[in-house]
């Protein structure tokens, strides 16, 4: 009798070994059970957006109420759900879409959404300058060898090098192209024995830990 | 010259910022030129592009959002300027849900440019979740996953899509890439369906898309901002791209200038502590 | 007059052959009285059934003409007595087209109309005859296929050595081991722990990784009596989240310490999640930050984020570019595989460590072939060495 853990065993097991063997067999039945099943999850992924609005609410009514620290942050949670979920009922209401271009759905995404979103990705450059600032320290020979090599590939990937120093964009395509491909292809080579090891102890029952 | 090295070692990261902020917006307001040279992976792109005949389907994803907008935008608009211009069939798909409206701002300004007609030379699917099935599953056939248009109607109606059922169908597909999504697409469409394949990716993910280059798993390689410029200057538009090379330039020498001055601190920071400890 | 009559014939067409055009499904065409007598070129149509599918598929092929160059290819199938259009205004270059609209053993053929660029029509001969039939084994796959055997049966095998009680080896992997130190030195700062796993989903197998250190992770807090914040990307992936440091909290004897909104979704949005996250680390101040998962062009503003607030940080991830980010910014960092092997590394599973050599002897298969491959290549196709050329292509097609 399968019961506890057992279950959701079976059901990896079976479902892995089906869309493996629907790989190789396209006859009827194996061939359309891996396009219906790709079906169903592509459906059950759309609804769990529902699930990530449910814990989002749930966290901040929970702050708001026991007044937690900052929870004068979960009033602008409510706010802006608010108005992004009117806005895109009225847009899709008034004109069949609410991407439209001359909605005011599309005003907020255009006016603040793609600023903020600007901004935050924008923040990556002060990062890296002061990563940069912090890390790349000769500190011995191979981070020295680092370090110099970091200098030659943010040369040669720049304009301004083609025009002054035109060996050095030549230089960086060498470097992308057969020690930096070397090291990379290792890793790449390690990771996806990983990936298949992860996959077969799932599907053989060996790796419990995503059940708990 | 130790109280220079003092304040070089423990410098406020916010001063830092400050001359960064600065060096990305002089150049963007006095917008030097510098001669762009286009890099092999582009050229590749675009030569893939370039040596499809006119009627055959180009599949654009648009697999990023706003944040990534400054470098893959310029190069989806001259990506589509090139397809129009070679009469070639744009079929737009959508993987990161607010990236929709960029790609339908896109191929609407495009279009315009061209006086091309919507569903009879061009299409834009929109939005559907659940990417990894979905690549896997147009394998098979496209209307599982898109029944419907963007704007939600029938893409039957459409007289674009009448021969388009799956890969076999479409010519080249072509993944702008802020996340994982490249990945499936040359993992599933790529090596399951021999979907030939052109990659964009932003500048920091580029570098894990150049073994698929390399073993002609994809047949070119756009990275960040720099292979937008290239792609512009290739179909002879240069556009914001290529506006945007001189602040690229010198904010890569400024981070080559930090990381020189750490250097200089921490090499004169090391042989005072050496000094104290009796010249070791 | 002989012209006019032509003119007159083409007029026809032109008005006949978008009634052609409308027709769908089964309705008969008869076209062959409006075509141009004389087909400059032979084009000649081939059907066969479409290999290695699920059936219900004719490919039909034909051969691009340089003298029509620019011409379309409108393909009607033959089905007894029924004509009906499969594919209209083709371009001739596509030299192809798949009919998915038959039935399975029955017969049918097919003929185009060919227009040409000063709009003339002709009419192919008929293609020769074809069946569809449904596949039982994607010949096109044998090589993946031989592959999946191959390394499901290595991996049996050490296994079943395992079971049988054969021990084995596995490496010190300091980011696993520092784990203890950085739960035990949240605790002792009073602050919690935060686990961020980045922004892939469920289906992508460093995601399951990070689940699986996250256990470990939550199993040491909950017995420190640490609290630890999980802000998430995509709501399956915090469903998951929840149901594992529950699971954990429940083991460590602590299930009254477990609180559920403290695995929370932030937003399925790449920048807004780092904002979310940023935002939380400045506020909550964790003692330690664990980034395992899939990370793209957010990595380094998370990581640095945690270093700028003084938290002990151990990351891992699959994603190479985001390495070099992580190693300037974390203390420890997991490289690839490494986070694939924390489970075994954690739990020391005698069967699960079985799984981890039989990756490394395909790891040592893999290495041995690419170095034969590099021998090959410098002495066949580099040399020029004849048989050593041989031996070269032969390992490539194999491969």
């Amino acid at each position: 009798m399968i019961k506890g853990k057992g279950i959701p065993l079976t059901i990896t097991f079976l479902t892995g070994v089906i869309i493996i063997v629907t790989f190789f067999i396209p006859h009827s039945p194996f061939g359309e059970f891996e396009q219906t099943a790709l079906r169903w999850y592509s459906i059950i992924a759309g609804f769990t957006m529902l699930l990530g609005v449910d814990s989002l609410l749930r966290s901040h009514i929970k702050k708001f109420r026991k007044k937690d620290n900052n929870w004068e942050y979960s009033i602008v949670v409510f706010i802006a759900f608010a108005v992004i979920v009117t806005t895109g009922i009225i847009a899709t209401v008034r004109t069949g879409n609410a991407f439209n271009t001359d909605t005011s759905f599309m005003y907020i995404y255009n006016h603040m959404i793609i600023p903020l979103q600007s901004t935050m990705f924008s923040l990556l450059a002060f990062f890296i300058a002061s990563a940069a600032y912090r890390a790349f320290r000769a500190r011995n020979t191979d981070a020295t060898l680092l370090l110099i090599t970091a200098i030659i590939v943010m040369l040669g990937r720049v304009p301004i090098s083609d025009r002054f120093i035109p060996a050095v964009p030549a230089l960086t395509e060498w470097i992308m192209s057969v020690p930096q491909m070397a090291a990379k292809r290792g890793i790449i080579i390690g990771i996806a024995l990983g990936a298949i090891g992860v996959s077969l102890r799932i599907i053989l029952g060996i790796e419990r830990s995503y059940l708990s | 010259m130790n109280d220079i090295i003092k304040k070089l070692t423990a410098i406020d990261r916010r001063y830092l910022f400050i001359i960064i902020a600065l060096v990305v917006v002089i150049p963007l307001l006095f917008k030097p030129k510098f001669p762009i040279i286009p890099k092999k992976p582009v050229i590749d792109a675009y030569k893939a592009v370039d040596s499809l005949s006119a009627g055959d389907n180009v599949m654009i994803s648009v697999d990023y959002d706003a944040a990534s907008m400054p470098e893959l935008q310029p190069f989806l608009e001259a990506l589509l300027r090139h397809c129009f211009k070679k009469e070639l069939n744009p079929i737009m798909l959508v993987q990161w849900q607010l990236g929709a409206p960029l790609g339908t701002r896109a191929m609407e300004k495009i279009a315009k440019e061209f006086d091309v007609e919507y569903g009879v030379d061009y299409i834009n699917l929109g939005y559907r979740p659940g990417y990894t099935a979905q690549i896997v599953g147009i394998g098979k056939e496209i209307r599982d996953y898109f029944i419907t248009d963007y704007k939600g109607d029938l893409i039957d109606s459409f007289s674009v899509m009448d021969d388009i059922h799956n890969y076999d169908d479409i010519d080249i597909l072509v993944g702008l890439e802020a996340g994982a999504t490249g990945n499936i697409w040359v993992q599933y469409a790529g090596a399951r369906y021999n979907q030939r394949i052109i990659l964009a990716l932003t500048a920091v993910s580029a570098p894990d898309a150049y073994f698929f280059y390399q073993s002609g798993q994809i047949e070119g390689l756009v990275g960040g901002m720099k292979g937008s410029a290239d792609y512009e200057t290739l179909i002879d538009h240069p556009d914001v791209a290529v506006a945007g090379m001189a602040a690229q330039s010198f904010v890569h020498i400024l981070i080559i200038v930090f990381i020189i001055l750490g250097n200089i601190a921490y090499f004169f920071e090391k042989r005072n502590k050496g000094k104290t400890l009796g010249g070791k | 007059m002989k012209k006019l009559c032509y003119l007159l014939l083409i007029m026809l067409l032109v008005g006949a052959y978008p009634a052609l055009h409308a027709q769908t499904g089964t309705m008969p065409l008869d076209p062959d009285t409006a075509y141009s007598d004389t087909i400059p070129t032979e084009i000649v149509l081939r059907a066969e059934d479409t290999p290695n599918d699920a059936g219900s598929a004719i490919t039909v092929t034909w051969e691009c003409n340089d003298n029509l160059p620019s011409g379309l290819i409108t393909i009607v199938r033959i089905n007894g007595e029924e004509e009906s259009i499969v594919a209209e205004d083709l371009m001739l270059t596509k030299e192809q087209v798949r009919d998915t609209d038959v039935a399975d053993d029955k017969e049918y053929s097919y003929y185009g109309i060919i227009t040409s660029p000063d709009n003339k029509y002709y009419r192919t001969k008929d293609s020769n005859p074809a069946k569809s039939e449904a596949q039982w084994f994607n010949t096109d796959r044998t090589d993946s296929f031989v592959a999946v055997l191959f390394i499901t049966l290595v991996f049996v095998w050490f296994i079943q050595q395992a079971k049988k009680g054969k021990s084995f080896y596995i490496r010190k992997i300091n980011g696993l081991d520092a784990i203890e130190e950085a739960v035990g030195r949240s605790t002792e700062m009073g602050k919690p722990i935060m686990y961020i796993l980045g922004i892939g989903y469920v289906t992508d197998i460093p995601t399951i990784a990070g689940l699986t250190i996250l256990s470990r992770v939550a199993k040491k807090a909950a017995e420190y009596d640490t609290s630890v914040l999980v802000p998430c990307y995509d709501p399956v992936v915090m469903t998951t989240a929840q149901e594992v440091v529950k699971e954990s909290f429940t083991e460590a004897g602590r299930p009254d310490a477990y609180q559920k909104e403290d695995t929370m979704y932030i937003t399925q949005d790449q920048f807004g999640y780092a904002a979310g996250v940023d935002g939380m680390m400045m506020r909550e101040k964790p003692g330690a930050v664990f980034l395992q998962g899939l990370f793209f062009a957010e990595s380094l503003i998370l990581a640095e984020t945690g270093h700028s607030i003084g938290a002990i940080q151990i990351a891992g991830t699959t994603e190479t570019a985001q390495l070099p980010f992580f190693v300037a910014a974390c203390d420890y960092t997991l490289i690839g595989e490494e986070m694939m092997a924390a489970s075994v590394y954690m739990d020391k599973n005698p069967l699960m460590l079985g799984s981890i050599v039989a990756e490394d002897m395909v790891k040592v298969l893999i290495i041995v072939i690419l170095f034969i491959g590099l021998l090959l290549g410098i002495l066949g196709p580099g040399l020029g060495i004849d048989i050593f050329n041989n031996w070269f292509e032969w390992l490539i097609r194999i491969i």
